[in-house]
């Protein structure tokens, strides 16, 4: 038994993901990692990916089919490896979910999707309906290509491994698919999936505008800025900020919501998080239920307020 | 250029779930049904298609027991032409309604197939990344934003970090995200119409699918409670409980 571990990464660095996906390998394969690293001028990530606790090997796969990780070009690099392995697991990110079912279609197996527990090396535990349930599958087929919910594994630790790197050679490129251009939100902020504090705002933000209230206190906190998918909808802010069943799954230490109701749907996305923080006018909002601590009132007073009582206490 | 949207039919998102006691699944009895959100945006998505003159046709299809008939009917009313409903009282999982949709396809050789990037029962997020990759067509998963051109599409993806726009040649098959666009409703009179037009019946068999589960559903739980409803009265109790009762900040 052997797991191979997709890397998330940009070319240049390798994403914190790649690490809680590892863990969840682990727990399935024990010492038996390897982990792939596609993409194009990707040695830095191959050195950083060798580096991980528990790395058996790291596969490079360097070459220009890989940029930009076009599930068309990557899916039969993977089919390839996936001989010598009985499992195969990327993060649940947008990535990874737009590659592995790919991948296991053309291996005719069924996908194992957003694994929160390992059971055994051959049954998992995943949330259905936005986490109102949790499923215990077991798959019957001779390779298991699973996507793995970060926030239910610890990351494993990014330093102390000392895995060789092979390349292995690429896979023709298809094209079926090129890549013409990526907005990324440019931010100084930690990313919403990776930070310990994240602070949101729902419809009772009213306007994008009123985000720079939400900004302020977490500049204090060093905190990630979410959104409920209500802000979304309404357009106050764009869709890489939704936190819930159809946007980022996260868990951090703090999770402070504000004028969110709690709908399930982002509930979804937040209830696992350490110590929840509600903030809202409505003292009968159903996110009160689920909150460690409660603050009804008006945000617009109590948000510049709790900026100025951080920084007095800092 | 034909399109084919494929629409699930699962329990109303409004609808609160319950784990049945015998941990076999969840309760579906009594309780309202309607098509998979995303669905509806493929749907829509299609429509407006067809009315920018690109599109032709609008097929809808839709796998699983005689009920899907109605999730059909939804889509005809919001506009689409004609139905197909693979019929089966069986559990379908991805891989099987991947498989199931592409012998549809090749009988009805649509160049564009657009579907919902998640259902929201199973959230598996699998079945159109399975269905391009089954039929060696490209894939644009969780599109925000379609363009077709000439023998190619250029779609913007939604993605971790932002946005990202592909290329993707034609005949492919691109899954919807929550901002491509806001599905209609369906009016009254499209609702009447939407009787008459023809929905085709047929069944894994014979479109010679086996359709076997490959995932063995061991149990359903109930997940942990959160113990919550505390609530403090002021900013600076809020911080003071932050920092020496949680210990967070």
């Amino acid at each position: 038994m052997a797991a191979l571990v997709v890397a998330e990464h940009d070319n240049a660095a390798l994403k914190p993901a790649t690490l809680n996906a590892v863990a969840a390998a682990k727990e399935i394969a024990g010492q038996d990692i390897d982990i792939l690293v596609a993409g194009k001028d990707c040695h830095p990530v191959a050195e950083a990916a060798g580096k991980i606790a528990g790395a058996r090997k790291v596969l490079l796969a360097d070459d220009g089919a890989y940029d930009h990780a076009l599930a068309e070009n990557v899916a039969p690099l993977l089919v390839q490896l996936a001989t010598n392995y009985s499992h195969l697991l990327a993060p649940a990110t947008t990535s990874g979910k737009n590659l592995m079912p790919r991948v296991a279609a053309l291996l005719d197996v069924m996908q194992i999707s957003d694994i929160s527990a390992v059971v055994s090396p051959d049954t998992f535990v995943r949330p259905i309906y936005a986490g109102n349930a949790l499923q215990t599958v077991q798959s019957k087929d001779p390779i298991k290509v699973i996507t793995v919910r970060g926030t239910a594994f610890p990351p494993v630790e990014a330093t102390g491994g000392s895995a060789v790197i092979e390349p292995v050679a690429p896979t023709d490129a298809t094209g079926l698919s090129e890549f013409l251009r990526a907005e990324l939100s440019k931010s100084e902020r930690p990313e919403l999936t990776s930070a310990r504090v994240i602070i949101s705002g729902g419809r009772g933000m009213q306007s994008g505008d009123n985000f720079h209230l939400l900004e302020k206190v977490a500049d204090k906190l060093g905190a990630a800025v979410g959104a409920s998918r209500a802000a979304v909808d309404a357009g106050f802010v764009p869709n890489d900020y939704q936190v819930g069943q159809t946007g980022k799954i996260v868990a951090p230490e703090l999770y402070i919501a504000v004028g969110i109701s709690g709908a399930i749907q982002h509930l979804a996305g937040m209830k696992d998080s350490k110590v929840i923080v509600a903030i809202n006018k409505d003292e009968e909002a159903p996110i009160f239920q689920i909150a460690d601590y409660g603050l009804v009132g008006d945000l617009f007073k109590i948000l510049p307020e709790l900026a100025e009582e951080l920084e007095r206490r800092q | 250029m034909k399109a084919l949207v494929a629409v699930k039919r699962v329990i109303d998102y409004n609808v609160k779930i319950r784990v049945k006691a015998d941990k076999t699944g969840v309760e579906t009895g009594n309780v309202k049904m309607s098509m998979n959100p995303f669905d509806e945006i493929a749907v829509e998505e299609a429509l407006r298609l067809r009315e920018a003159g690109i599109v032709s046709e609008v097929i809808a299809v839709s796998l699983g027991g005689a009920p899907c008939q109605e999730t059909i009917r939804t889509a005809l009313a919001m506009g689409a032409d004609r139905g197909v409903l693979v019929q089966t009282d069986a559990e379908l999982q991805p891989l099987a309604v991947a498989k199931l949709l592409k012998a549809v396809i090749q009988q009805e050789n649509p160049e564009i197939v657009i579907i919902g990037k998640q259902a929201i029962d199973d959230d598996c997020n699998q079945t159109g990344q399975m269905l391009s990759a089954l039929l060696g067509w490209p894939q644009a998963t969780f599109a925000s934003k379609i363009k077709i051109g000439d023998g190619h599409a250029e779609v913007t993806r939604e993605v971790d970090g932002g946005l990202e726009t592909v290329s993707i040649k034609l005949p492919a098959v691109v899954t919807t995200d929550l901002r491509l666009n806001e599905p209609r409703y369906a009016s009254l009179p499209n609702i009447m119409k939407a009787k008459k037009k023809p929905i085709v019946t047929t069944t894994p068999e014979a479109l010679g699918v086996d359709a076997t589960p490959r995932l063995v559903v061991l149990k359903v739980d109930e997940p942990p409670k959160r113990q919550g409803g505390h609530k403090v009265g002021s900013v600076a109790e809020l911080v003071d409980k932050l920092k020496t009762e949680a210990r967070v900040i």
